[in-house]
């Protein structure tokens, strides 16, 4: 496999792990509304579905994006596709 | 004071810009004291910082293609992250967002999921792939990946539909906040946002909205986030509301039924008396817990939509490199973060303030003619954004008797809650900023769109870059002044709107733009019948449930989206799939995009 091939599994790869972890706290919890409001989990004393939809899913998608762009860059330093200045 | 290149200033030059708006504050909360009328206050906040804006457009001017289009592709990581969160915030965000959280809770919240997760799938799927690309619009990249007029041209149509809706939205918005604050009539307060909105980007396109971008989000935080506080440390709720508001959330639930909510129902003819638009102020949290799909429906058109809205998208064009265009998005987000995690808060205290017998502020259980007396409500129920009537005609104001418009929740809430009036004006200057941020990059990415990828791609490839760029201003101002004439006949309120550019913006682009990456044997036939079977399924699905049809799956028209795009999709994968793969030129430059390092795949000028 060429070195090009090898870097885009690596990425796409990547790219799977990421919108994995993006279904989980945009869709997958919402699921279990009912469920999450019922709880006796309650962060902060909010109501588990009150607090995912105004902070908990919201922070953890700030995390996620700089997680996926650290660990982006270091699968294409890697292949040695780091960008140089002024390219 | 400043030396050297501009861009090496930026910290400098926006610490020194915030640090004047900050004393600025203070200046009219001393001219409050001294007696300064409110009215002269609100024009104040909103004169000044209009004028900063313009000031700013006008210093960056321009005449060169890639200044004028993509800020000369040198925005730094987190600028662009402030630039973007001010495009992406618009008066939905500011001044409707916490309103249709207050009134529809839980259901609402929808909204704050999918306007923030929605990234996730610019920074993983698309902005940094279309950055190395190089292209100056989002049909630019469409027409070039897939080859072809017709592909180019049906990008731009999506687009122009979409943003369009959209910057009716912002247009409406601004002239709500300039009728209110500066005391001129509706029709006409919408052309002064609009020639506000274009001195910030007429001259320097893209370069000038950036600059003006970051400043207009330092005002629109500030003024979303000072009330909030002020607000729940005046309450007592809590010094650091985001993180102590529980118990405030509890109470209100407790407040709601102890008024009597659901069991009291107005009947059909005191409703008619209610003026259009206005709602009264609470409706059960519970019902959309039962319909997870009806949250979940809502959040993903909004995600899908966020990822293919092109004035978000080309503020990725803009920084130095993929990998900043990567972390930008990250950078953008948490901008937002900051401002939506607050919006629940807001509505919550706001409620809180409004209902709770407890509070001097509360004016439930009052009487009627106490509460047609204060000030506040005089001048809201002017503005058309207030109403009280006695129903029951028992002489006290009864959870059902009063009503409320969405857009008012933010603006009036600092004058409800009490706090001087520097705070609303204050207030007033965020929402024209958040209006004004998102309209600038709208119009200017229709114009964009209509000016390079229609006048110099196709009609006149030859014409020089001077000539071009007259095009775009020309375009530009026509198409502000027909949204403007859109706003002020008031068809669909501020959310709504936005909630359609999203759908409509999902329907065309969404899959085409992701496949064009992430698909090498897309090709342009796919393509054309993807974006626009796409459109049109989408908006058939509107027009049919907007004329009474039942609809299936759930599907409302705030979710359209999701017919258009799964049509989209189909039709995308079959056409593809039955005729000619692309060429080795193109497959070729999918691998090119793929690769961040390396030059972009269009030349740095074009």
């Amino acid at each position: 496999m060429s070195k090009q091939a090898q870097h885009w599994e690596k990425t796409r790869n990547h790219l799977f792990v990421t919108l994995a972890i993006w279904f989980v706290f945009s869709i997958g919890i919402f699921f279990f509304g009912a469920e999450m409001e019922a709880s006796n989990f309650r962060p902060l004393g909010y109501p588990l579905s009150y607090y995912m939809t105004c902070q908990g899913s919201l922070g953890i998608f700030v995390i996620l994006i700089f997680w996926f762009a650290n660990r982006q860059e270091k699968i294409d330093e890697e292949f040695g596709y780091t960008e140089r200045e002024g390219d | 004071m400043i030396k050297g290149k501009f861009i090496d200033n930026l910290p400098k030059v926006y610490g020194i810009y915030t640090g004047g708006f900050l004393v600025f504050i203070i200046l009219m909360a001393i001219a409050e004291q001294a007696g300064m009328s409110a009215k002269l206050i609100g024009i104040f906040f909103v004169a000044f910082t209009v004028f900063i804006y313009a000031f700013i457009g006008w210093l960056s001017r321009t005449m060169q293609a890639d200044a004028y289009y993509v800020a000369g592709r040198q925005v730094p990581t987190v600028f662009n992250g402030m630039a973007t969160a001010a495009d992406w915030m618009s008066g939905a965000s500011f001044v409707a967002m916490a309103g249709g959280i207050y009134f529809k809770g839980y259901g609402y919240m929808a909204l704050l999921v999918g306007w923030t997760g929605g990234y996730v799938l610019v920074a993983s799927l698309l902005a940094p792939y279309l950055r190395k690309f190089g292209c100056y619009t989002v049909p630019d990249f469409i027409g070039t990946r897939y080859g072809g007029n017709l592909a180019r041209l049906s990008a731009v149509l999506v687009l122009t539909v979409a943003s369009f809706t959209y910057v009716t939205a912002q247009i409406n918005a601004t002239g709500t906040i300039a009728s209110v604050a500066l005391d001129i009539p509706f029709g006409i307060a919408v052309y002064v946002g609009l020639a506000s909105i274009l001195m910030c980007s007429m001259l320097g396109g893209m370069r000038a909205v950036t600059w003006t971008q970051v400043a207009q989000y330092i005002v629109l935080i500030i003024a979303y986030l000072l009330p909030v506080f002020w607000i729940s440390n005046k309450m007592g709720a809590g010094f650091f509301p985001h993180f102590m508001l529980a118990d405030e959330v509890a109470r209100i639930a407790e407040l709601e039924s102890q008024f009597g909510l659901g069991s009291v129902k107005n009947s059909a003819a005191d409703l008619a008396s209610v003026p259009k638009g206005l709602a009264g102020i609470t409706k059960a949290h519970s019902e959309v817990n039962t319909t997870p799909w009806k949250f979940i429906s809502l959040a993903v058109c909004m995600m899908a939509g966020t990822a293919s809205l092109p004035h978000v998208m080309m503020r990725y064009f803009t920084t130095p490199s993929v990998k900043t265009a990567r972390r930008s998005v990250g950078w953008s987000l948490f901008f937002i973060f900051l401002l939506y995690s607050s919006a629940p808060m807001l509505a919550t205290l706001s409620k809180l303030s409004l209902m709770d017998p407890n509070l001097s502020t509360g004016i439930i259980g009052k009487s009627i003619s106490d509460v047609q007396a204060l000030d506040w409500y005089q001048n809201w129920n002017q503005a058309n954004l207030m109403f009280v009537s006695d129903f029951n005609g028992n002489g006290t104001l009864e959870l059902n008797e009063f009503f409320m418009g969405g857009k008012a929740v933010v603006l009036a809430t600092p004058e409800i809650a009490g706090l001087p009036y520097v705070i609303s004006g204050l207030v007033a200057a965020g929402g024209m900023a958040a209006a004004m941020s998102t309209a600038d990059g709208l119009v200017l990415a229709i114009s964009n769109a209509l000016s390079h990828d229609i006048y110099y791609k196709i009609i006149n490839p030859k014409a020089e870059t001077a000539k071009r760029l007259i095009v775009a201003r020309v375009l530009l101002f026509l198409i502000g002044f027909a949204g403007a004439s859109i706003a002020a006949l008031e068809i669909q309120g501020i959310l709504g709107s936005v909630i359609w550019a999203f759908d409509f913006a999902m329907s065309g682009l969404f899959f085409p733009l992701v496949l064009g990456v992430w698909w090498k044997r897309a090709n342009a036939q796919g393509a054309v019948a993807g974006m626009l079977l796409g459109l049109i399924s989408g908006t058939a699905y509107l027009i049919w449930v907007r004329n009474g049809g039942a609809g299936f799956w759930g599907v409302t028209q705030l979710t359209f989206g999701i017919v258009g795009s799964l049509v989209s999709l189909v039709s995308m994968v079959i056409v593809s799939l039955i005729t000619k793969a692309p060429d080795a030129a193109t497959q070729r430059m999918v691998d090119e995009v793929r690769v961040p390092s390396g030059k972009t795949v269009l030349a740095k000028s074009h």
